[in-house]
């Protein structure tokens, strides 16, 4: 057994080159935005990282009218080999400034340096070159022959891996012809923000890429706009609603990505070492990445021997600054979101479940919260239902298969499940039976913009990622 | 069913050429069997819950039938008459999924001259027009059959993530699939909209058009007479206004189609939708011109997209 590290590699400040004013950008230049500045703050030290100027409801307007000139005049008219080449530019930027984009990553949203290093920053890339080999290819994407772009799309994402987020959103709007307004959640605008400045030094067309940082209202104001043609959202399912009801009756396409439970259903032949490989990675060093809250469904057997080997590897974590490579576990992303995490917690304890807390002491400074396991839990406990996002993982038991599925199909969400068993044939069924739009089997969460991502039931419609990412860009 | 007997020559065909082969015993003294056109739940025929019936006229005003309306209950039974069909018919082999779409094909080739009776008498059109209305409405169950086996194939994708994984996306059968039939075009218009969820593997409820439900009770007619399990089409009648809001605000409806929608709802039932974070086909502003050959949307409407790393 090992205990926290002691010793600090600590990524530099410097690498992020950091501003102190950050402002939104529309139609290819960089302005104050007619909102209210806001500052975003370094959550693993409650410091001030920068000022970020917001839009206004007028600037929201004046960012669609520059997406739809773009559309009209330049972006959609292109072809689509030339567009894929203006992606392919921007895939190398991305891929160049990788390390200022991760570490800037870690200090806006508090994600690990070696999450944001290793898997942020490289998937952002990647998606950006996968996306650009379709930008001539549409017509054998399976949407019609000669498939059309639909025009500005309106983006909107959260405070999850926003690199992530932002790319995963731009790419395949502009591969398909559509230009973009974006908005980062405004707890975690920095990155989005490099990002344009990326489309500015790739001469991206004037207006193809519009940022607007924002809090919650502009994203509504976004999400209603006339001009947008179609709308994508990643975030939590109760804003995700919100977004369905104000698209009522518009005709306009929409990408809800929400949240739901990740579960992770370990049966009694699992091989014990990765699968508590698995949920150290998935759950406390990384869940950020995932988009949903974590659950363990884990066969009775074996439940006291993965509980314990959980607590020991899950107590060893390191806990504090994102910057440092031995940390493992970083801040959450805003206070709003701890309290929250703290509020779920004393409820599951309040409902009768076992407690466990890492014995790793937490910085004094910062928005952490230490690993947290709970056992005896019980499926309609709030810790099992409702979305924690944070290193918290409530563990369920169940006997037979049968009762794994009920357990992990019980949920009007359906985002991912983790599946470790080594009976092929058990593997099989218990895959065909899950309603999950991502099931790993006997892997660790894993990534690729290649393969679809969202969530079956009311954890979202449509997806991204992969051919199926495109659909709702295009005509076809 | 019994009610399938005797079922060949209650069809008067108006303006076609009698072809004497099958006369008619004394049809200007027999007083004739009128049909009850019940709801079709579970496999079975009801009459709605709530006793409740409304007049039904041809395209002339003319009193055809009573048909039921079906009340909010009969909607939940509906509902979960077709949860519980799902498992089965969402796990059945897609290529017998197949033979069961395309043994409805041939029923209603056995049928034609009563469903082309229906449709005349429904939507007024001349007898050649009704007919091929007819051809057209076979046709597209062949079409949606031969899709059945080849969803997977043309929806799904292998995933290269080359991380020494495997990664495959398949589509899934949705769910349940709440279907507001078209009000226009009472059997090609509502098969357009069946054919594709049931194709897809879900199972669906059916709100048949308002004023022109009867085509629908008798494809039901056909239905129960068919391969199809239990449970996989439910269609009721009634007043679509009342019915669809608590459809679309059911926790266990995963789809709403609201193609035969009334226009002044339909943007609240969107709304209703979106509390449970629906998949919703939004009305169209005028009823498509269904004689299209359709194409591949509906049945990507009508799978989830399931990402397997192997």
């Amino acid at each position: 057994m090992t205990t926290a590290p002691a010793s600090l590699a600590p990524q530099s400040r410097e690498t992020a080159r950091l501003k102190q004013h950050y402002r939104m950008f529309v139609d290819g230049r960089f302005t104050e935005g007619g909102g209210e500045p806001v500052s975003t703050i370094n959550p693993a030290t409650e410091e001030r990282l920068a000022e970020v100027s917001t839009a206004s409801a007028a600037d929201v307007t004046t960012a669609v009218r520059a997406a739809r000139r773009a559309y009209e005049k330049v972006w959609s008219r292109m072809p689509g080999a030339e567009r894929a080449k203006y992606l392919f530019r921007i895939a190398r930027l991305v891929q160049e400034r990788a390390r200022e984009l991760a570490v800037l990553e870690s200090l806006d949203s508090g994600m690990p340096i070696r999450q944001t290093r290793d898997v942020g920053a490289p998937a952002a890339g990647a998606h950006f070159f996968y996306y650009a080999g379709w930008a001539d290819k549409l017509d054998y994407a399976g949407y019609g022959a000669d498939p059309r772009p639909l025009g500005v799309a309106g983006q909107i994402i959260c405070s999850d891996a926003p690199l992530q987020r932002a790319t995963e959103k731009i790419a395949p709007a502009l591969a398909c012809g559509n230009t973009v307004v974006l908005k980062p959640a405004y707890t975690t605008p920095l990155t989005a923000l490099v990002l344009a400045e990326i489309c500015q030094q790739a001469d991206l067309p004037p207006g193809v890429v519009n940022v607007l940082p924002g809090v919650g209202d502009l994203g509504a104001a976004l999400v209603a706009h006339d001009g947008l043609a179609t709308v994508a959202f990643t975030g939590s399912a109760e804003v995700g609603r919100q977004v369905q009801r104000a698209l009522a009756g518009t005709g306009r396409r929409r990408i809800l990505s929400l949240t739901g439970p990740a579960d992770t259903v370990i049966f009694d032949d699992a091989p014990l070492e990765p699968v508590v490989d698995g949920l150290i990675t998935g759950v406390f060093a990384g869940p950020l990445a995932v988009g949903g809250w974590s659950r363990l469904l884990v066969q009775q057997p074996v439940a006291e021997q993965v509980l314990a080997a959980l607590q020991v590897r899950a107590g060893a974590l390191g806990i504090g600054d994102p910057l440092d490579d031995n940390t493992d576990v970083g801040p959450i992303t805003s206070g709003g979101r701890l309290a929250r995490i703290r509020e779920l917690t004393s409820s599951a304890g309040a409902e009768g479940a076992q407690c466990w807390t890492s014995p790793v002491p937490l910085p004094d400074r910062g928005f952490f919260t230490a690993p947290t396991i709970f056992s005896g839990v019980s499926p309609a406990m709030r810790i099992a239902r409702q979305e924690v996002f944070g290193p918290v993982l409530p563990v369920l038991t169940f006997r037979t298969p049968d009762e794994a599925v009920a357990l992990v199909n019980n949920t009007p969400y359906g985002r991912s499940a983790a599946i470790w068993t080594q009976q092929p044939s058990r593997l099989r069924w218990t895959v065909q039976q899950v309603r999950k739009a991502v099931v790993w089997t006997n892997t660790v969460p894993l990534f690729d913009p290649t393969a679809p991502c969202g969530g079956y039931g009311e954890s979202g419609l449509g997806r991204e990622g992969g051919r199926a990412g495109l659909e709702a860009y295009l005509n076809g | 069913m019994a009610s399938d007997r005797g079922m060949a020559s209650d069809g008067q065909v108006p303006g076609q050429p009698g072809p004497g082969d099958q006369p008619g015993r004394g049809d200007e003294d027999r007083l004739p069997v009128t049909k009850t056109y019940q709801l079709y739940l579970g496999g079975a025929f009801h009459r709605s819950e709530s006793g409740r019936v409304y007049p039904v006229t041809d395209y002339r005003g003319t009193f055809l039938a009573n048909a039921a309306q079906a009340s909010r209950k009969d909607a939940r039974d509906a509902v979960t008459a077709a949860r519980s069909g799902f498992p089965e018919w969402s796990a059945a082999a897609p290529r017998a999924r197949g033979q069961v779409l395309y043994r409805i094909a041939e029923l209603l080739e056995g049928r034609r001259e009563q469903f082309v009776s229906e449709v005349i008498t429904a939507e007024g059109w001349p007898v050649r027009r009704a007919a091929a209305l007819l051809d057209v409405t076979i046709d597209r169950w062949v079409w949606y059959a031969g899709w059945t086996d080849k969803i997977a194939t043309v929806l799904g994708s292998g995933n290269p993530v080359g991380v020494g994984s495997r990664c495959l996306s398949e589509p899934e059968p949705v769910g349940v699939v709440a279907v507001l039939a078209p009000q226009s075009s009472a059997l090609l218009g509502l098969v357009s909209v069946l054919a594709p969820v049931i194709a897809a593997g879900n199972t669906t409820v059916v709100v048949a058009s308002q004023h022109r439900p009867l085509p629908a009770v008798t494809l039901a007619e056909v239905l129960a007479t068919s391969d199809l399990p239990d449970g996989v089409v439910n269609i009721l009648t009634g007043r679509t206004a009342e019915l669809a809001p608590w459809l679309a605000a059911h926790a266990e409806v995963e789809v709403l189609d609201l193609c035969g929608a009334p226009p002044s709802i339909s943007t609240d039932l969107e709304r209703t939708a979106a509390g449970t974070v629906k998949q919703v086909l939004p009305a169209s502003a005028t009823e498509p011109d269904w004689i299209r050959a359709p194409d591949i949307r509906r049945l990507r409407a009508f799978t989830e997209l399931k990402t397997v790393w192997l």
